[in-house]
């Protein structure tokens, strides 16, 4: 038998034998299931596993029928990236038309709820704009981002200056007065865009500053949807694992620290969000059958957990994707199928 | 989904994975989704018994344009006098029973509330 074509992590093309391809993936879910405690993938799924990379087609997909909903972490400022010269709602219009995009996205290109802020009188027209010549559901999205309202840039001591010095406390306050200021902004934001007529909101890429950020957004979901009930709310996750930066913040009673997506799910679904994304992180220097097996470990168990639609992150470098800007279509078909079909997402 | 260029990542999925948005009936599953939490196939079912299709179609592009056109949901390749953007969302909230918030702020504006 010839050798499988795959890539490693980091994009990189490489051939492995069937027998590497297959303790790969073996190893990938053990390494997922030890760490979370999860059950790791059966031995039905890592046969179609294999059979998904064994396959020598460029791009494969899901099943008919197994067809999910896409959400985005920012329509507009894809397009921006790109430097394709046309205005926000052009970008939307692209999306819903050319893309088959099933919802849509207006961000900042400075995509965090703090810099938003001062600018949102300004998005508020495009998405009034925007939400009259497009159907799909319109999302307003940023990220929580605490290390914002640290200094140099933000108004709090940096916790990352105060624990080096020992000052465990201080750094703690510091993260706590952070949460405060972020909490303001998400939900200034959010409730700025909703009254505007968004259908939705969108927390991206939360906790990407530890548990102390997951605290800052669960904090602003749930008073938003106090606020509005009918409010879509969607919240994307940063990692597979809640950093434990301060160590000792609670939700409803749960130490936020340590946390996996299995977890993470239902403290989000208490806070009112109504999709959860759970975001299993790339490690570039593997395979990208134990990245894959070890991303649909986590994120199968977050499916079963959850009682609220699961959009898997599925983006550069998180989801088995390999950690390049421009993902290959092998590696990410072979991602996307694996994922919507083992896991029994709702969406990506 | 995530970062990435608009086709490595956004076009790929949609292939691989997507509804297809207006192109079938994604958007409407989408709104079920994000307004009512619902999982995937009751939000597929959901709007296969609103639409009076079978659950496959909803993700159709030949059944789904008809459809489309038919109740006037708003189409890809708009045609002059066709449901377009905020019309076609009244229309997606009576035919989904489901209230959309840009609709009922349009509402507003023009009863002068």
């Amino acid at each position: 038998m010839g050798k499988i074509q795959t890539r490693r992590g980091d994009g990189i093309r490489i051939e492995m034998t069937a027998a590497e391809v297959r303790g790969d993936l073996e190893k990938g879910t053990s390494d997922a299931a030890d760490r979370a405690k999860v059950p790791a993938l059966t031995e039905d799924e890592l046969q179609y596993l294999f059979e998904i990379h064994e396959r020598s087609d460029r791009v494969v997909g899901v099943d008919n029928g197994k067809e999910v909903c896409l959400t985005y972490d920012s329509c507009t400022t894809k397009i921006k990236r790109a430097h394709v010269s046309i205005s926000k709602i052009q970008s939307l219009q692209v999306f819903e038309r050319a893309l088959g995009a099933d919802t849509l996205e207006l961000a900042h290109i400075d995509y965090s709820y703090k810099p938003a802020k001062p600018i949102v009188v300004f998005e508020k027209p495009i998405m009034e704009q925007a939400l009259l010549i497009t159907i799909p559901p319109l999302f307003y999205g940023a990220m929580p981002n605490l290390g914002l309202y640290s200094q140099p840039t933000g108004p709090c001591p940096n916790p990352m200056d105060l624990f080096p010095q020992g000052k465990i406390a201080e750094g703690r306050a510091s993260f706590e007065e952070a949460i405060e200021y972020a909490v303001k902004d998400m939900v200034y934001v959010g409730s700025e865009m909703y009254e505007t007529g968004a259908d939705g909101i969108n927390f991206d890429t939360t906790g990407a500053a530890g548990d102390a950020e997951f605290l800052a957004a669960l904090r602003a979901a749930e008073i938003l949807k106090k606020k509005y009930p009918a409010m879509g709310i969607e919240m994307g996750m940063a990692s597979e694992f809640i950093l434990g930066l301060h160590g000792e913040v609670e939700y409803d009673g749960v130490r936020l620290a340590g946390l996996y997506p299995h977890d993470q799910v239902k403290l989000a679904q208490k806070a009112g969000v109504t999709i959860f994304g759970p975001a299993i992180n790339i490690i570039p220097s593997k395979s990208l059958p134990f990245n894959l097996a070890r991303s649909l470990t986590y994120t199968k168990a977050c499916s079963e957990a959850s009682d609220i639609p699961v959009h898997a992150n599925l983006g550069m470098g998180v989801g088995g994707v390999p950690m390049v800007l421009s993902p290959p279509v092998d590696a990410l078909s072979r991602a996307s199928k694996a994922h919507v079909e083992i896991c029994r997402l709702d969406g990506l | 989904m995530g970062v990435g260029d608009p086709y490595g990542m956004h076009a790929a999925h949609a292939i691989v994975s997507g509804m297809g948005g207006i192109r079938t009936a994604g958007d409407l599953v989408a709104r079920l989704q994000l307004n009512r939490a619902m999982k995937i196939d009751a939000a597929k079912k959901y709007v296969a018994d609103r639409l009076g299709v079978s659950v496959e179609d909803v993700a159709d592009p030949v059944a789904m344009r008809e459809v489309r056109e038919d109740m006037d949901l708003g189409t890809l390749n708009e045609c002059p006098g066709v449901a377009k953007g905020i019309d076609a969302k009244f229309r997606i909230a009576k035919l989904l029973d489901l209230e959309i918030n840009s609709v009922n702020i349009f509402k507003q504006k023009i009863s002068g509330t």
